[in-house]
């Protein structure tokens, strides 16, 4: 398939919620409906300036943002020590691990919860697979107080028993989802059940920038606040655009937050980087490097899957990234060639997780440890006055149990 | 392109004077060779349309019951080209009997929608139902299948408006199903009253036949249904059986089918 290169990388999705060939509504005939009038509200929502401000002061006051943009100078140098002469890119952190919740994840909850309210929906659920964005839906569940159901598959409950206690100290009740591997598929599936049982009540808060239309477009409008903090704050500090933007992927949400603003900027660079697991001719989680298009979720995107169509498990160390799909917005970045993609290891992205420990004084989460790993074989490739700039969108407090397994250490 | 007979076998099958059993089994489930002695025992209780169930690994719209059926197919090895024998060979027994498929968009599409339109002209199936291809995603499917002769049947369920109606009837044909509950298959059944107000307003709009499913289990809850729509639609209730039974399931499948088929078959007599 041959894409035309678009004057402006920044218009889609088209009306019918499509970016490029991927995209769209693929959802039951009960969910149409409702699907439809959540375009209407977010079109309404979006133009009123009432639900911006409120959105803005509860990013402000709640969430604790604009996050820093930091500079690491000891990951910079000791990155530059495998390079040659006059090489070694300087490495500088969007700190959205320092948001109320520990995550991006609670940027676009706001933004989720306060459309929940303008329809007048009056229950809440979601998925989650690490735990992020159900701590984070059962905080803004908390603080808004509606009821909250969170389903999360019944492995991923075993693996982040930190975060069960966490959703459930916030009220939140936790379904765990036994079907299929009982990891972040199987708990989005459930959660389009109980949508499509209660959706004359319940509003469905989405953690990734995925599923029908209009989610990947509205939470990317959400998590562009990293993007668009980012591109100011390098402006104001150096008075100048990074040259290189680095993501981990999942289904997508922090990277599209941190790229979408500055697609139209031809001269920065962007890589988004999955989750190889094992390795990309074993289990990982890899949509782009190792699936094909296919409809799964609501959306027509690149997923893991069998010549028939099943969809294939995916792998990961993190489970957040241990998803067999992608948001269809980066599937069609990667088709018209703006965002590069790439992929690292369980073992890449541990040793990643380390480095910034000891060199930054920063536990990352093992998402970004994954962003943090392509940042550690970038930098010593590029010359010493090009600017990295890589979204820390998670701290690793939730991972230290998992990671010590990894490392061979009883906590 | 196909030459249909005039009528077509799902039209015939809803203009018996009486209103059509439409029976569904997921098929592979729980083996590839165990569902076509499942698809003569359906016939032989009287089933007058077949819904073979296409299994995915992510059946969204599924309640416990077809989601175990789905995976119980899977885990036995059940490809598409199963699906397509078993399809097939059906058509070579029953050419009378109706068979539609009725599934999820990514097997459906996978291989594109040509082929999968092919496959289907050339296996005898006669109609498509797919779960997650709502009218607005129409070309992914919906034309392919037209090209063929295929019936793309969609779904319209309470959520559909007057509105929508249109747009959900406009490229469907053979019959339109009606989901009778906002759920999943297989869990809470619909009052009579409502699945009643229902089709008056689905009939203001439809010409083809309307039948009704989710959550029908019995032949009490069929025959009340079967006054009011011109066809009622089967399934958990013969999963369950074939859960119960594995491949010894074809005789209870026919009992129960047969029970239902009594009911269905003379609910209007009951009113006339």
């Amino acid at each position: 398939m041959t894409t035309p290169t678009p004057n402006s990388f920044r218009t889609l999705p088209d009306e019918r919620g499509h970016f490029g060939q991927f995209g769209g509504r693929y959802v039951a005939e009960t969910l149409m409906p409702l699907i439809l009038e959540l375009e209407t509200e977010y079109r309404k929502a979006k133009a009123d300036p009432a639900f911006q401000a409120e959105f803005e002061d509860l990013l402000e006051h709640y969430v604790g943002r604009p996050s820093p943009l930091y500079f690491a100078p000891r990951l910079t140098e000791e990155l530059a020590k495998a390079a040659q002469p006059g090489m070694g890119a300087q490495v500088w952190f969007k700190r959205d691990e320092l948001n109320h919740t520990g995550a991006h994840k609670i940027n676009n909850c706001i933004g989720q919860i306060l459309l929940a309210m303008r329809m007048g929906k009056t229950r809440i659920i979601a998925e989650t697979g690490a735990g992020q964005h159900g701590v984070a839906t059962a905080t803004v569940c908390a603080r808004f107080g509606l009821p909250c159901t969170i389903f999360m598959g019944a492995t991923d409950v075993v693996r982040q028993q930190p975060n069960v206690f966490r959703m459930k100290l916030l009220g939140a009740e936790v379904v765990p989802v036994t079907a299929g591997a009982g990891t972040l598929k199987d708990a989005m599936n459930e959660a389009l059940r109980d949508w499509v049982a209660n959706v004359h009540n319940t509003f469905y808060i989405i953690g990734t920038a995925a599923g029908p239309h209009p989610y990947p477009e509205l939470v990317r409008d959400f998590q562009s606040v990293i993007g668009k903090e980012a591109r100011a704050q390098m402006l104001s500090r150096i008075g100048r655009l990074p040259d290189v933007l680095v993501a981990a992927i999942g289904g997508g949400s922090n990277a599209i937050g941190l790229f979408h603003p500055f697609l139209d900027d031809a001269d920065v660079k962007m890589l988004g980087v999955e989750a190889a697991g094992h390795g990309l001719d074993k289990l990982h989680a890899a949509s782009l490097a190792g699936g094909r298009p296919g409809i799964l979720h609501g959306n027509k995107t690149y997923l893991l899957q069998d010549e028939d169509g099943q969809i294939l498990e995916g792998h990961s160390i993190s489970a957040g990234l241990d998803y067999p799909g992608i948001g269809p917005e980066h599937a069609w970045l990667k088709e018209v060639g703006r965002v590069e993609y790439t992929s690292v290891t369980d073992t890449e992205a541990l040793d990643a997780f380390q480095l910034l420990c000891r060199t930054e004084g920063i536990i990352p989460a093992l998402e970004p440890a994954h962003a943090i790993a392509a940042v550690t074989k970038l930098a010593p490739t590029l010359p010493k006055d090009q600017i990295i700039l890589a979204n820390l969108c998670g701290r690793g407090d939730k991972d230290i149990f998992s990671v010590a397994e990894h490392l061979g250490v009883k906590i | 392109m196909s030459m249909r007979l005039t009528p077509s076998r799902l039209s015939s099958a809803f203009a018996k004077g009486h209103a059509a059993l439409v029976c569904f089994v997921t098929a592979g489930d729980p083996t590839a060779e165990a569902t076509p002695a499942i698809l003569d025992a359906l016939v032989e209780g009287g089933a007058d349309v077949i819904e073979l169930g296409m299994p995915f690994t992510d059946p969204m719209a599924d309640g416990p019951a077809i989601q175990l059926a789905n995976l119980r197919s899977l885990a036995a090895g059940t490809k598409t080209a199963d699906i397509f024998r078993i399809a097939a060979d059906f058509r070579g027994r029953h050419p009378e009997t109706p068979l539609v498929l009725m599934g999820y968009a990514n097997p459906m599409t996978t291989r594109g929608p040509e082929w999968f339109a092919q496959e289907c002209e050339k296996a005898g199936v006669d109609g498509v139902i797919c779960v997650d291809i709502p009218p607005e995603e129409d070309p992914e499917l919906g034309p392919a299948l037209r090209s063929k002769g295929v019936s793309l049947i969609r779904l319209a369920t309470p959520t559909t408006d007057e509105a929508r109606l249109p747009a959900v009837l406009e490229g469907s044909s053979g019959f339109l199903y009606y989901v009778s509950v906002a759920g999943i298959t297989g869990k809470q059944s619909a009052a009579l009253d409502s699945i009643e107000q229902a089709m008056v307003r689905i009939k203001a709009h439809a010409t083809i036949p309307v039948a009704v499913g989710f959550g029908v289990r019995t032949p009490e809850q069929a025959g009340p249904i079967a006054r009011v729509a011109d066809g009622v639609v089967v399934g958990s209730a013969l999963i369950d059986l074939i859960a119960e039974h594995g491949a010894n399931a074809a005789e209870p499948v026919r009992k129960l089918v047969s029970a239902l088929a009594d009911a269905v078959h003379s609910a209007r007599k009951d009113v006339a």
